[in-house]
């Protein structure tokens, strides 16, 4: 492991203490702290609110109470859910693959549109399809995504038949084809505004990569254009694209969660939301505390990757 | 006129013969003619050095002769452009299909950039980049690309060439890294090899060595070379034949000897006085000036001589009139100047 | 002071001065960012005066005329589930749709210029300890923490705006940090530094006015952004609550009319994204006008 590995991943060790006390904040933040649901069910009289209080260890100071958090924290005891007593994480174990599925194959489409939208706009520049495209990533990065799914669920499913309104598959039918059936409406739902970001900043990138030196000393050569493209320009052109990725994964978690609330997606982000309507506190901070973990280790492995792939910066690296 | 003449060149000897280049770029601005009316030829194993200020437009012209600049709304070409390929046939660069011109890159004539350091792909190996333009031009396949791309890193002076087909550019040195670049320009043996300021940005010692290369190889293959470069003791040193620039045109051209010993546009006598360390006769004993003024704004040049607001022997009437015509002073020496010879005081 | 004002200023204010004289003419070059100007003024007046003109208001029930479809009779674009107006509401929804939008924006920015200044401009331990609060803010999906805040507290139309300001000033702080940091660099505030004025002075006179053309862009930027916040949690059912409308919640049971009554969802939705395309427009209009160099990229 080189140098800067080992920085980064202690960087984001101390990135992770400071989100954790975000964290632990908001929960501290209700009124009535993580007592309120007790106290909202209305029959509990401040003696037995107190009494709650101090099994649950809140009686104590906030830094004490903090540390104490962190650490059955960090052993992956998560609290249970109000709901069903089950342990957080494997609550959220059990919809994670649903979230995944959707924010891998929707990133997979957006990449595979995006990419070439900006390299056609970048090569094209300024030209008719430059404009539309450049117009059309900023209306897209506009739409609300629960509107944009609910004009699909309109016209391909109610106008058009053609794609089912919700679920991950029809029950009694878990083929993959019915699956994949079910996957295209949220798919593509959830790849509209990671389709314009890609297509923004692949646009630009390429634009940087196609004026330097290489790319003239490549033409030079009498290759043919396309290769000189495909593999001098978009194969640098990428590289950067790799910590946009890492970047944008904020934004895809919470487009996650509106798309699979529109869809009815059996996933985290309508975990999080039934949670809240549920006042099921310890999954609602649980999936919180998990996203922003989640943030965290893709922008680390973004800048690893990043790091991999760059020979400059690589393990290669002398 | 041009577009009607012959593609035939007098001479079986000449690699290059350019015919009234012109080059323009489309700007927001307006038009900029960067180069304009350039001619000249060049033959086999002979160097022709290119000099002259900043934005004088040797780059573009160098470019232009493989048709490296922009593609044409931004950029247009006139005039011709012939080259003799390997096989002995003469083409107009400057008529070329763009896919026929993609055989001649690379393959008949290949180019030398300044900047080795950026001019590498960063993420491509040194050998594949050597090897690829092999690929395409000869049709071999990777693995006897990369055995001809080490014979050429051999051939450029890189020690353990075969390891060094693995190492990418920034693991090279600036030398080094020129010498793949002069590896990969020589691939397929070109007839003609320009090489644009490739030891400007390296330091005095390297300079040296690769200088010395390039003749070496020049010697073994009789390639013609076209070098730019700003620094005139190099170009002493390595030019059979010098074309001096100013504001996109050839001010005057001559072989090194006469040009150096008895420059006769008043531009070139102001670059040669501000070059140090230069004792040809004449010359030596001067002080090291540098021409005062600026190169002319391109989209406003003066009228008639466009050196004339810094020329010493400036000729209100005379100079300001007309551009003044490419002159034969004397047999192969060139000159764009009406008062050359009322100046230096010889005869015309 | 005196001293100060007589010897900082001309390299302070000469560049900016005739940087904004051209800013203008480049703005209305870009024909976009107009459009976009000239959108939010007519919405924004619309909104306004609007439903004084009308002659339903957006509260009044005519359960006569549930679902009635728009441009086919007294109801221009229809009405709702119980017959209210959809224009009338619309317009409604507008005003507390924009004026979220735009006070949000007002306290972000102050809350992002704040951070951003001190910690651009100490740097040391308390910019490090600031700026790294803000990278940790940032890994939290901001539609994740906007809920679970918001489920926690009391929604009304001032927390909701709170909510959404202190979930997006991080932006805006970066930015200025980097501003700061690399104008503080720059020769005018070290001569006013040098000339002694106060740290206050030197970063709200010197430092903050050379940074506006960022903030400025990032100001239009945030007004879109918290509208399409607004529109998400109340759409979820967590942002503003009936019966004052939004845009956002009016979207929130179109879903189940989706079939017999689809302009419910449609409309709002298009309000949603002609206000925050326009300021994202707008946006972008003013960073090629206010930033010459950065050529459309
Ligand atoms: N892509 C372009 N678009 C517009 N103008 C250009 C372009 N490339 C070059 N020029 C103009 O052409 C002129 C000649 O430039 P050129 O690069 O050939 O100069 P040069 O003699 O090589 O100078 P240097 O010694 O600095 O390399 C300059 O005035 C420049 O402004
Ligand atoms: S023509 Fe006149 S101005 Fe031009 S170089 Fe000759 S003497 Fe100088
Ligand atoms: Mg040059």
């Amino acid at each position: 492991m080189s140098s800067y590995v080992i920085r980064r991943l202690l960087q984001g060790a101390g990135l992770l203490l400071l989100v954790s006390m975000i964290g632990f904040a908001i929960l501290h933040l209700a009124p009535g702290g993580p007592l309120s649901q007790f106290a909202a069910g209305g029959d509990m009289t401040q003696e037995d609110l107190d009494r709650v209080a101090a099994q649950l260890g809140l009686d104590r100071p906030l830094p004490i109470q903090y540390l104490d958090w962190l650490w059955r924290m960090l052993q992956g005891d998560w609290g249970l859910s109000y709901r069903d007593q089950q342990p957080v994480l494997s609550v959220i174990g059990s919809h994670l693959g649903a979230t995944l599925e959707l924010m891998l194959t929707s990133t997979l489409l957006a990449m595979m549109i995006g990419a070439w939208v900006g390299i056609l706009g970048a090569i094209r520049r300024y030209s008719l399809f430059d404009g539309f495209a450049t117009i059309g990533a900023m209306i897209a990065l506009s739409i609300p995504t629960f509107w944009f799914g609910l004009v699909v669920i309109y016209v391909f499913s109610v106008g058009l038949g053609w794609l089912p309104s919700g679920n991950r598959y029809t029950i009694g039918d878990e083929s993959l084809a019915n699956r994949v059936h079910h996957l295209i409406g949220p798919c593509m739902v959830l790849a509209l505004v990671s389709t314009a970001v890609w297509s923004r900043y692949m646009r630009s990138s390429m634009l940087d990569v196609i004026h330097q030196d290489y790319i003239r000393t490549a033409r030079s050569k009498g290759i043919p254009e396309r290769r000189i493209l495909i593999h001098h320009a978009v194969r640098n052109a990428l590289l950067p694209m790799i910590t946009i990725t890492g970047l944008h994964l904020p934004t895809l978690l919470s487009g996650a969660l509106v798309t699979e609330t529109v869809f009815t997606w059996p996933g985290m982000g309508r975990l999080f939301l039934d949670s809240i309507n549920y006042r099921d506190y310890p999954v609602v901070m649980g999936i919180l505390m998990f996203t922003a973990v989640l943030v965290l280790l893709g922008s680390l492995l973004a800048d690893l990757l990043y790091n991999v792939a760059d020979p400059r910066l690589g393990a290669n690296a002398t | 006129m041009t577009q009607t003449a012959p593609r035939v060149m007098q001479d079986e000897e000449d690699v290059l013969d350019v015919r009234n280049l012109g080059i323009s770029f489309r700007t927001p601005a307006g038009e900029i003619p960067a180069v304009r009316d350039v001619s000249f030829r060049i033959r086999r194993g002979e160097t022709l050095a290119l000099v002259g200020e900043s934005g004088s437009g040797k780059s573009v012209t160098s470019l232009g002769i493989l048709r490296l600049t922009p593609k044409p709304p931004f950029c247009s070409i006139t005039g011709q452009v012939l080259l003799r390929g390997r096989d002995g046939t003469v083409r107009d660069l400057a008529s070329l299909p763009e896919d026929e011109m993609r055989d001649v890159r690379g393959r008949d004539a290949a180019m030398v950039f300044q900047e080795p350091m950026t001019s590498l792909n960063p993420v491509h190996r040194v050998g594949d980049q050597i090897a690829e333009s092999i690929r395409f031009h000869e049709g071999l396949s990777r693995r006897a690309a990369l055995d001809k791309a080490a014979g050429l890193l051999d051939l450029v002076g890189i020690p353990d060439p075969r390891r060094r087909l693995g190492a990418y550019p920034h693991e090279l040195s600036g030398g080094m890294r020129q010498r793949v670049m002069i590896a990969m320009a020589l691939a397929c043996e070109p007839r003609l090899l320009i090489a644009d300021e490739p030891t400007t940005a390296l330091d005095v010692t390297i300079q040296a060595q690769i200088l010395d290369l390039l003749r070496r190889l020049q010697e073994r293959t009789r390639m013609a070379v076209i070098f730019i470069t700003h620094n005139l003791g190099v170009v002493a040193e390595i030019a059979d034949r010098v074309m001096v620039m100013y504001s996109g045109r050839v001010v005057e051209q001559a072989a090194v000897r006469p040009l150096f010993r008895s420059p006769l546009m008043p531009y070139t006598r102001g670059l040669l006085r501000s070059v140090p360390r230069l004792d040809f006769a004449g010359l030596g004993r001067e002080p090291l000036a540098a021409i005062p003024g600026t190169v002319p704004d391109p989209l406003e040049p003066p009228p008639g001589c466009s050196f004339g607001p810094r020329c010493g022997g400036f000729l209100p009437g005379t100079c300001d009139a007309a551009v003044p015509p490419l002159e034969e002073a004397r047999p192969g020496h060139q000159v764009r100047c009406v008062r050359w010879s009322a100046l230096t005081g010889e005869a015309a | 002071m005196s001293a100060s004002s007589s010897v900082a200023p001309p390299a302070a204010a000469a560049r900016p001065a005739r940087r904004r004289g051209g800013a203008l003419r480049r703005f209305l070059r870009h024909r976009l960012a107009v459009f976009g100007a000239g959108v939010i003024l007519f919405l924004t007046l619309a909104c306004a005066l609007g439903p004084y003109l009308l002659p339903f208001t957006d509260t009044h029930i005519d359960i006569m005329q549930r679902f009635a479809p728009p441009f086919s009779g007294a109801h221009v674009l229809g009405t709702d589930a119980l017959g209210r107006d959809m224009l009338a509401r619309l317009l409604m929804a507008g005003r507390i749709s924009l004026l979220v939008g735009f006070s949000a924006m007002a306290i972000s920015m102050v809350i992002g210029i704040a951070v951003g200044i001190v910690s651009g401009y100490y740097g040391g331990v308390v910019g490090t300890v600031l700026m790294r609060f803000v990278d940790a803010m940032l890994c939290f999906p901001s539609i994740f923490l906007l809920l679970a805040i918001s489920a926690l507290i009391n929604a009304s139309v001032s927390s909701i705006i709170l909510l959404i300001a202190i979930t997006s000033w991080m932006e805006v702080a970066r930015i200025v940090e980097a501003q700061i940091r690399a104008l503080r660099a720059r020769d005018f505030a070290v001569a006013a530094e040098a000339l002694g004025a106060s740290d206050r002075r030197v970063m709200f006179r010197e430092l903050l006015p050379n940074a506006i053309a960022p903030i400025v862009v990032a100001a239009t930027l945030n007004v879109a952004h918290a509208i399409l916040a607004e529109s998400y949690i109340s759409f979820l059912g967590y942002g503003i609550q009936p019966p004052t409308p939004s845009w956002g919640n009016m979207l929130d049971s179109a879903q189940s009319y989706l079939t017999s009554a689809p302009w419910l969802a449609i409309l709002p939705g298009l309000a949603i994204t002609l206000a925050v395309t326009s300021f994202n427009f707008i946006g972008d209009g003013l960073r090629d006008a206010l930033d010459p160099r950065m050529d459309g990229r």
